[in-house]
């Protein structure tokens, strides 16, 4: 066994052992506790997702906020029709996937900036057409969930439970993709996509599929949001930092890599609940200096800076980590 | 035997400019092709027509099948590959994981084992073997170029489409490219070469055609088509012609002596 899958081996033990670590939370019966680790859980969620188009195939989205809102209402209005809690997120992240195989269809052509656009009006339209379309899902005045009837206790373990498994599937899904040959294209994609389709790869499927994949447990996750807040409205579930933030956590903990997104997420909240909390009023600014610090400082993130090291070699563009270690891996 | 790629009336225009006007060639299995002219003659174009980037007009067959409406990936997945005249690597992958994108995407169902395994062949083919766990960008010019080649043969193509392999080599490079693609062309693969150097064409070439201001104005056996006015005047040029005629002299006077 080489070095290569010891490393891998021993990742993939410590990871195990963090899920088991955090899925015991509840033990502590702390409230807060377990507020902040459904929020984490989220987080995870988003920017794992993110991962996948951002990351691995270098589009830079800003739809999260629009799948995110599409699968909340859509949980909120079949719950409302009657439909149990459980099937609810299914369908909803259904319908996100749905939703972003059709828009990657009309946008993927565009590249760059013109991508990055495009996929942030996405989140606007939306937002217009929920605060417009009263009869459906309360326009402005927002939506009462259905009340469930178990104790206040109970409902946040089960919130927090179901959020930490979405974000283990997202985690797995990260894993399976960069194992994958849908992993392998979609990194030719983001470094060269003439040649990638010059190599045989059929490009317009693949960057479609990744970011269906980006989307289906954003989708979810809105709707599990939902459930757990009781309460939607518009600007709450289509809210632009809702796309912001998932990228800056995959960049901080290293976009294109498997662990990074989750890495990161979990700092960003962190960071959240320590700094900005006693700083509210310079939020947005600290929120943007990261940002900047990031972009010049930390452009692996920060597995990139470990396993850089490791490899001795200058980290000077992103994704260098994740081009070795996905393939790899596949061969393991 | 039929031809293995057939341009009928091929033309490509962008905006005013005629690129490729009105083209016709047909290509025998196990040529190799030579495709000259001045810059700006519209070989690049041909060849990105050839190959789907752009969508012409007229007609091509490649191995019995149409394909001027397909696109990229499906047309070198149909055995129809290509080198860039500015070379393309995946910067951030190492030359083994570049080789490993064409021996895993240019055929179904290959496993990353097998096109590991495959891609690893074409690089010692090509003598880039040592370097596998380079980075592509780290690579010298006359890496790339290799390593451009070993990507096109890792997707095992009928048809091999080489645009200036050789440019910006020193001429011992140029004789190690040469011999390459001699070795790629004894494997059966056809080969169509655009190439500057007369030398190359003249060493390689089974067949030449010419193309000016994207028009083919002459196509036939490398000394009928250097010795062809019309391409002394449009690419050639006087001295070479006149280089030639000596080079011939001299080997006539040597035969009698
Ligand atoms: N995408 C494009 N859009 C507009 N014009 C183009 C495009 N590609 C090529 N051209 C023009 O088409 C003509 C043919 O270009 P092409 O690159 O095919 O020439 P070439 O024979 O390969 O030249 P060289 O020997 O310099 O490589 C040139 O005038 C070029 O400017
Ligand atoms: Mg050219």
């Amino acid at each position: 066994m080489n070095k290569g899958q010891t490393m891998h081996r021993v990742a993939v033990a410590l990871t195990l052992i963090a899920v088991a670590l955090i899925a015991a939370l509840p033990a502590l019966s702390d409230n807060y506790l377990l507020r902040l680790g459904t929020m984490g859980a989220m987080y995870a969620i988003l920017a794992l997702s993110w991962n996948i188009i951002g990351g691995f195939a270098g589009y830079p989205s800003f739809s999260t906020a629009a799948f995110f809102g599409l699968g909340a209402y859509s949980g909120a209005i079949l719950q409302g029709a009657g439909l149990p809690m459980p099937l609810a997120w299914v369908a909803a992240g259904l319908i996100a996937m749905a939703f972003a195989t059709l828009l990657g269809l009309a946008i993927l052509h565009l590249k760059g900036h013109y991508f990055a656009i495009a996929s942030l009006v996405v989140a606007e339209v939306l937002l217009e057409i929920t605060t417009s379309w009263t009869s459906l899902t309360g326009g402005g005045m927002g939506l009462n969930l259905p009340i469930i009837r178990i104790s206040i206790d109970a409902q946040a373990r089960l919130f927090f439970w179901s959020m930490l498994a979405i974000a283990v599937m997202a985690l797995g899904m990260n894993y399976w993709v960069s194992r994958h040959r849908l992993g392998f294209g979609l990194m030719c994609i983001r470094q060269n996509e003439d040649a990638a389709s010059m190599v045989g790869i059929n490009t317009t499927l693949y960057k479609v599929t990744a970011f269906a994949l980006s989307a289906v447990l954003v989708g979810a996750a809105g709707a599990l949001y939902a459930s757990w807040v009781f309460y939607i409205e518009p600007p709450d579930v289509f809210a632009t930092l809702t796309s912001v933030k998932p990228i800056v956590m995959a960049m901080l903990g290293g976009a294109g890599t498997v662990l990074g997104p989750a890495i990161g997420a979990v700092l960003f909240l962190a960071m959240e609940e320590l700094v900005w909390r006693n700083l509210l009023q310079i939020h947005a600014a600290a929120l943007g200096l990261l940002i900047v610090a990031l972009i010049f400082f930390l452009p692996g993130g920060l597995l990139g800076l470990v396993t850089g090291k490791r490899k001795r070699r200058v980290v000077a563009k992103k994704g260098e980590t994740t081009s070795n270690s996905a393939v790899k891996g596949g061969a393991a | 035997m039929s031809p293995i790629l057939e341009l009928t009336n091929v033309t490509q225009r962008f905006g005013g400019l005629t690129a490729v006007d009105d083209v016709t060639l047909s290509v025998m299995p196990g040529e190799v092709v030579g495709l000259i002219g001045p810059n700006g003659a519209g070989k690049t174009t041909l060849v990105n027509v050839i190959t789907g980037v752009y969508r012409g007009t007229g007609t091509i067959v490649f191995d019995g099948q149409r394909i001027e409406a397909l696109k990229p990936y499906q047309i070198s997945r149909l055995g129809v590959a290509r080198t860039y005249q500015v070379v393309q690597p995946f910067p951030e992958m190492t030359a083994l994981e570049n080789v490993m994108a064409p021996a895993t995407f240019a055929h179904a169902g290959v496993s990353l084992t097998t096109a590991r395994e495959k891609a690893a062949e074409a690089l010692d083919f090509v003598g880039l073997g040592a370097e596998k766990d380079k980075r592509a960008s780290s690579l010298t010019l006359a890496g790339r170029k290799r390593l451009e080649l070993a990507k096109s043969l890792a997707m095992e193509p009928k048809v091999l489409l080489l645009d200036e392999v050789n440019a910006g080599l020193n001429p011992a490079e140029i004789d190690v490219a040469v011999d390459l693609i001699r070795r790629i062309a004894a494997r059966g693969v056809t080969i169509i070469i655009i190439e500057h150097l007369m030398k190359v064409v003249m060493n390689l070439c089974t067949r030449i055609v010419v193309l000016h201001h994207g028009a083919k104005i002459a196509e036939g056996a490398p000394d009928t088509v250097t010795s062809d006015p019309a391409v002394i005047e449009a690419y050639l040029g006087n001295r070479y012609a006149k280089r030639a005629a000596e080079r011939a002299a001299a080997a006539a006077g040597g035969a009698h002596g």
